[in-house]
């Protein structure tokens, strides 16, 4: 008790002389987020958060490049410079077109599945600075060659982005970021063949619709499906190192699932 | 003290002020082949002010190669400028106007003759002006430089003030300096042919340096940068730098050049190296204080050089769809910040159909068990990937044709299909070219 009082005594001598808030608890700013142009992911994770890394992971089929244009198509529009490093060159830009991605703010870089230079090119883009989101596409490559990045990469690009407005994501098909990602999604639905949405690519609004897609020998003991968002049928489970509030601290399963998605 | 040049005529690639640069910094060019240049302080290097006259008529005779005029000039030194001018015009040879004795030399001269733009006066004024001198009786300068002040401010007014001072040699003025030409050229030889790159980049650091210190000097900056090099086996290599934005950052620059060097080489040792550029106003830019944050031009250019070593310059830069429906038709421009406000910050991206898709470069050859021309069992293999399992699901075919005129036409059924394998399941697109019933899968629905 009287060393407890002597503390109280010897803090208020302190406080008076240095000022009142010394003492206090020094609260670290409000992470700032990025949308990924998904209503109900952004509810269940808050956003993409800026100055760090996201990944985000599933297998083939599981919606991973759909989030990505996604996120690609809100930051775009927002006005955020934006890259893609794509190390196999698999981006498709009619698909990214009708997903409403702004072109003239994206800079895609074209790997030949060279993983080093992915890396090299991604650093050399988090360096310059000024991007909003940059995203490495390393989904299709093998499991084997993605555990074998070394750890000090990711250290690197999350060191680089640290105070800096940039939001790195990782698309893969394993986790690999380990402890460097503030927020890891993994996408983990199986698809599923919706005959809802008779959806294909549309042309973009420049392109004259010469292409017809007429569907021939249609059969008819099988129905016309086609397949829809992918997305929508999905199961995503979010990871976070960094806890963007209180409130979407938990960790929530199939949330996305139930979402009532137009 | 101050000299005139004046000359009857030049050959059309010499230039009568760049000629007269070489014997002083102020310049004034009164019209063209008249000049006149501010001498004081040029003794130590040319003598005496008769010596410098002559200097300036023995250098004029000269061939142009040898900075010469290939001309005869008249020179004429006088202690104001306007007395020099009406001296070297009026009289051939070399002409020296003592200060205080202008009337001596200029006097006989006609009146008529007397250069009333020398003092800001109308033509139409002077005309009248010299119309009364002449029903005065006013023959020549001396005669009008004679009369009494007070009598011709009385009867001329403020005009013939000035112009009896210009006829008695009196007038006091500033030159008109017009600057040098600004020369964005810089060029140097080598005593030694230079066949590695870092040793060429102590050649290019002081040109670019020379370069961005003559444009700053003028605020000017540069969008495009030519820099030629003489090889030893006496062929020349030419690079041209356009940039988006108008710089003058002479680290850039050379960093740049340097990158573009590395990715083009010459193909011989480098004799001498040439740099010139496009000059251009600075580009001024107001961001505003919503806009998001962008990349710094600057680094931006160098960041898609160091891209462009990396991976190749075909590469890199904003993708763009091409005007037609051939499958993954697109091509790449080259990246640019675009600074315009995002117009369509509104747009609801949940109203599209944000479906991914991944597609394969090239295609994967595909081997297809069909069934009545259904796909039932698709198997592919490619370097990089694969691509096997069972049809559970399908849809199509899309039968798509094109270009038929072209040698590169296209034709093919085009089919959604649901593969599984393992227990996994995927949708991929595949389609069969009718041309050679071959079946490829073009990608991965994602």
């Amino acid at each position: 008790m009287k060393a407890a009082l002597s503390k109280a005594e010897l803090e208020a001598d302190i406080a008076g002389r240095l000022g009142g808030d010394v003492f206090k608890v020094h609260e670290k700013p409000a992470v700032e987020t990025l949308s990924t142009g998904i209503p109900e992911i952004d509810a269940l994770t808050g956003g993409l958060p800026r100055g760090a890394i996201s990944e985000v992971f599933g297998h083939a089929s599981s919606g991973r490049t759909s989030l990505m244009y996604s996120m690609l198509a809100y930051a775009t529009t927002q006005g955020e410079t934006c890259a893609l490093i794509d190390t196999n060159d698999l981006f498709a830009p009619a698909a990214a077109a009708a997903a409403g991605i702004d072109f003239d703010r994206l800079l895609w870089v074209r790997g030949a599945g060279n993983l080093e230079h992915a890396f090299k090119a991604t650093d050399l883009l988090l360096h310059a600075g000024g991007f909003g989101l940059v995203i490495l596409d390393i989904g299709d490559v093998a499991a084997k060659d993605t555990r074998r990045i070394i750890s000090s990469w990711w250290y690197r690009f999350r060191h680089t982005v640290e105070d800096r407005p940039t939001v790195i994501v990782v698309v893969s098909e394993e986790a690999c970021t380990r402890s460097c990602a503030a927020l890891t999604l993994e996408l983990n639905g199986a698809a599923e063949w919706s005959r809802a949405n008779p959806h294909r690519f549309v042309a973009p609004r420049n392109v004259m619709p010469m292409r017809k897609q007429t569907p021939v020998n249609r059969p008819v003991n099988r129905p016309s499906v086609t397949h829809g968002n992918l997305l929508r049928l999905n199961t995503i489970k979010v990871n976070r190192q960094r806890p963007l509030s209180p409130s979407l601290n938990e960790v929530r399963f199939g949330a996305y699932h139930n979402a009532s998605v137009r | 003290m101050f000299a005139s040049i004046h000359v009857q005529q030049i050959p059309a690639n010499l230039s009568l002020p760049e000629f007269a640069y070489n014997f002083s910094p102020v310049v004034e060019e009164h019209r063209p082949g008249t000049v006149v240049i501010d001498v004081d302080g040029c003794e130590l290097l040319f003598g005496s002010a008769y010596q410098l006259a002559n200097e300036i008529s023995f250098r004029a005779k000269k061939p142009g190669l040898e900075g010469g005029l290939e001309s005869t000039v008249s020179v004429a030194i006088a202690a104001n400028p306007d007395a020099a001018i009406h001296a070297a015009t009026r009289l051939q040879g070399i002409t020296f106007v003592s200060p205080g004795e202008e009337l001596t030399c200029l006097g006989e001269f006609p009146v008529a003759h007397l250069d009333y733009s020398l003092v800001n006066i109308e033509k139409k004024v002077a005309d009248e002006i010299l119309e009364t001198l002449k029903l005065w009786g006013i023959r020549t300068f001396a005669d009008f430089a004679l009369l009494p002040v007070a009598g011709v401010s009385e009867r001329l007014g403020q005009p013939g003030v000035r112009l009896q001072q210009l006829a008695a040699g009196k007038t006091e003025r500033h030159l008109k300096v017009k600057p040098p030409a600004p020369v964005f050229a810089y060029s140097i030889e080598l005593e030694h042919a230079i066949t590695e790159l870092e040793p060429l980049s102590f050649v290019f650091a002081p040109l670019l340096h020379q370069l961005c210190a003559a444009l700053n000097a003028y605020a000017l900056s540069t969008n495009e940068l030519r820099v030629v090099m003489q090889l030893e086996n006496r062929t020349s290599h030419e690079r041209k730098l356009t940039l988006p934005h108008p710089m003058r950052d002479h680290k850039v620059f050379l960093k740049l050049l340097l990158l573009d060097t590395e990715m083009h080489p010459p193909q011989a040792a480098v004799r001498s190296v040439s740099i010139t550029c496009e000059p251009v106003k600075p580009r001024v830019l107001q961001n505003g204080l919503f806009v998001p944050l962008a990349p710094a031009p600057d680094k931006l250019e160098l960041t898609l050089a160091r891209l462009a070593k990396l991976v190749g310059e075909e590469n890199i830069g904003s993708p763009a769809l091409l005007d037609t429906h051939r499958p993954d038709a697109f091509t790449l421009r080259r990246f640019t910040l675009n600074t315009k406000a995002a117009n369509n910050r509104q747009l609801a991206i949940d109203n599209r159909q944000c479906l991914g898709f991944r597609i394969f470069r090239p295609p994967l050859r595909a081997v297809v068990q069909a069934e009545q021309g259904w796909p039932m069992q698709i198997s592919a293999w490619g370097k990089q990937r694969s691509v096997y399992g069972k049809v559970v699901s399908l849809a199509g075919p899309w039968r798509t044709t094109g270009d038929w005129w072209r040698g590169d036409r296209w034709a093919r059924d085009e089919w959604d299909v649901m593969l599984e394998h393992s227990g996994q399941q995927a949708v991929y697109r595949i389609y069969r070219e009718l041309k050679t019933e071959t079946w490829f899968v073009e990608g991965n629905y994602d």
